[in-house]
């Protein structure tokens, strides 16, 4: 049978020493900073406040909606759905088009921020690399997903996307071969922005548990 | 003595078992720390916890000490002023004197692999690198947002000739040639400043320093520095004590490189002579009980530093879930999101609302408390730290954004 091989995916953060004070600064930067910063500010940004499951969606949004205060702009980024991008390049030009058209409505909205408000374009350095545990069953899973980190969830459900064409989570493409098309199927339509990572952790241990019937 | 595993029952498995095997690609590497203080101040402290940490996970890692007279630690305190934007004066016989001193130190030193230099003192260091060559990062801990020209352009030559520049908050980091890494300074959760302590405990230490826990207590704990504004401290107390009967203390020690602070400390002690209820505290190195105890045993705990690097004091207070007013500056914001986790202040007057505010409402200054502490969970203890020093140090040996092993 084919086993389930954990990984584990840490980041660094790294400082640009780029900031914006109004949209088009922010826009400027968005279209020229590198794939790894527009990786940063939206999955990085979900996997820091884990603990909330009803934080923004990204650091774009965020910045927009609180700091500036343009609550339009601000909810129309919150609500792109990063993690069923493909590409960082797809989810850079859905941002860059979402900030070009308010400042198209707005002409030109230069409205500075507050001072020491600024935004701070950072990046990720990301090292992945397969940790001890492998599971070859359900139960070998589930008990694995007790103990590894919320980085390593967050990994193989989100960031899978970004290396592959498939539109499948890690674990979702793992049940399937092993048999549990259902399992996969309700695996795959959890809503990720509607948990914490540990409420994600839960809730995956209470599914594999349920279609674990060895 | 703690252990890495010790860490489990806090943080999980998962999260140990990954510093195993980032240490593992460290092997054979040799680490050194080099500071300018043994003992106070938060970059002591938290290598002192981080060292046998760091070996246990199987990294060679060690901490040597700079030397220097009394005049050179007078330039560095000015160095550290002006970087925070107080108005100095250095000379070119200061700068010179500096330099000398980093020299003699860069003799005298053994260096490991990787060399990790924290703060400006012994930043000059780096001019050994063109003699021994190997592999140097600049760790800055403190607020360097808006440095004096004369100072930064003066450190910015040794700086640039460093591999990596590591600041602990965004608004720090500068346009630099070399690379620029964030990473947050943290808590220790097992340690005697932090660990749960019994009811028994904290009730002594109150008794030892003659203080009611009958009345609500308002509590500053920082180092006597001007930095901190312990004077607008208590003008923010006094304004609040107009409407609210409590207590203030203003409690901290001092590092052995700050020969401002008894001075501080007086002017302190001046301001509250008048009121029974403030209470000014000096505590010595090897307080953490005592700090721990008075952090547990306040209502509210205040950090109204006017800059700061970090400001590891909140992130203290907010892991025994108490309530925190600070000021929005250096990485504060980092720790306290506004009316979630904790409070941010601009003011003397706003940290007197704020006061008034949270003793009047204990429901709204509970819940505070309680988010404020699993934001610490999530992003500030020691072994975030520890993970992420280990992969700077990796990160010295790769250049890609995805690094797969």
């Amino acid at each position: 049978m084919e086993t389930f091989q954990f990984y584990s995916k840490l980041d660094l953060t790294i400082l640009l020493g780029r900031k914006a004070k109004n949209v088009p600064e922010l826009l400027e930067s968005i279209k020229s900073v590198p794939d790894s910063s527009i990786y940063y500010h939206t999955h990085k940004f979900l996997q820091r406040h884990h603990y909330l499951s009803t934080a923004p969606s990204n650091d774009f949004a965020y910045w927009t909606g609180k700091i500036l205060n343009r609550s339009l702009l601000g909810e129309r980024l919150s609500s792109i759905d990063i993690v069923q991008f493909h590409s960082l390049s797809e989810l850079r030009k859905q941002l860059i088009e979402i900030i070009e058209s308010h400042l198209q409505i707005t002409e030109s909205d230069i409205t500075p921020c507050p001072p020491g408000n600024e935004f701070h374009f950072m990046a990720s350095q990301v090292f992945a690399f397969p940790n001890n545990y492998i599971a070859s069953n359900l139960s070998e899973l589930r008990e694995h997903l007790e103990h590894i980190s919320a980085d390593a969830i967050y990994h193989h459900f989100f960031d899978v996307k970004l290396r592959s064409d498939n539109d499948e989570n890690d674990f979702s493409n793992w049940f399937r071969k092993i048999g549990k098309p259902e399992l996969a199927e309700a695996v795959k339509r959890l809503d990720p922005y509607a948990y914490s990572l540990e409420g994600l952790r839960k809730r995956l241990i209470v599914l594999v548990r349920a279609y674990d019937t060895n | 003595m703690i252990q890495i595993e010790d860490y489990i029952p806090i943080v999980g498995r998962g999260t140990i078992d990954e510093l195993f095997l980032l240490a593992k690609r460290l092997e054979g590497k040799s680490i050194q720390n080099i500071n300018s203080t043994a003992v106070g101040g938060g970059v002591a402290e938290i290598l002192t916890r981080m060292l046998p940490l760091i070996k246990e996970l199987g990294v060679s890692a060690r901490w040597d000490v700079i030397k220097g007279n009394e005049k050179f630690f007078q330039i560095t305190k000015k160095f550290h002023n002006g970087l925070h934007g107080m108005p100095v004066e250095i000379s070119d016989e200061e700068y010179e004197i500096f330099l000398s001193v980093n020299k003699e130190n860069a003799d005298e030193l053994t260096f490991g692999d990787i060399v990790l230099v924290h703060d400006p003192q012994p930043v000059a260091l780096i001019l050994k690198r063109e003699e021994i060559g190997n592999n140097w990062v600049w760790r800055c801990h403190i607020d360097f947002s808006q440095p004096d020209k004369n100072i930064w352009k003066f450190l910015e030559q040794y700086i640039t000739r460093y591999d990596s520049a590591v600041f602990s908050a965004p608004a720090f980091a500068r346009q630099l040639p070399i690379r620029q890494v964030l990473i947050s300074p943290s808590i220790d959760p097992l340690s005697d400043k932090n660990k749960d302590l019994p009811e028994s405990t904290i009730n002594s230490v109150f008794e030892r320093f003659n203080i009611d826990r009958g009345k609500p207590i308002v509590t500053q704990i920082s180092r006597f520095d001007y930095l901190k504004d312990p004077v607008g401290v208590i003008k923010a107390y006094q304004l609040a004590k107009k409407y609210v009967d409590i207590q203030l203390i203003l409690a901290g020690g001092g590092a052995t490189d700050d020969p401002e602070g008894p001075v501080v400390m007086e002017l302190v002690q001046q301001q509250a002579a008048d009121d029974k209820d403030i209470h000014v505290l000096f505590l010595p190195n090897a307080s953490d009980i005592e700090v721990n105890a008075l952090q547990r045993g306040s209502t509210i705990v205040l950090q109204k530093s006017l800059r700061e690097g970090f400001g590891l004091t909140v992130s203290e207070a907010l892991w025994k879930a108490k309530p925190v007013i600070a000021s929005a500056v250096g990485g504060i914001p980092l720790q306290i999101a506004h009316t979630h986790s904790g409070i941010l202040t601009h003011s003397i007057e706003g940290t007197a609302y704020w006061i008034k505010q949270l003793i009047n409402d204990s429901e709204q200054a509970k819940q505070l408390g309680i988010n404020g502490k699993a934001h610490i969970q999530n992003n500030f203890l020691i072994t975030r730290h520890i993970k992420d020093y280990l992969l700077l140090f990796t990160s010295l040996f790769y250049n890609n954004d995805i690094v797969y092993f």
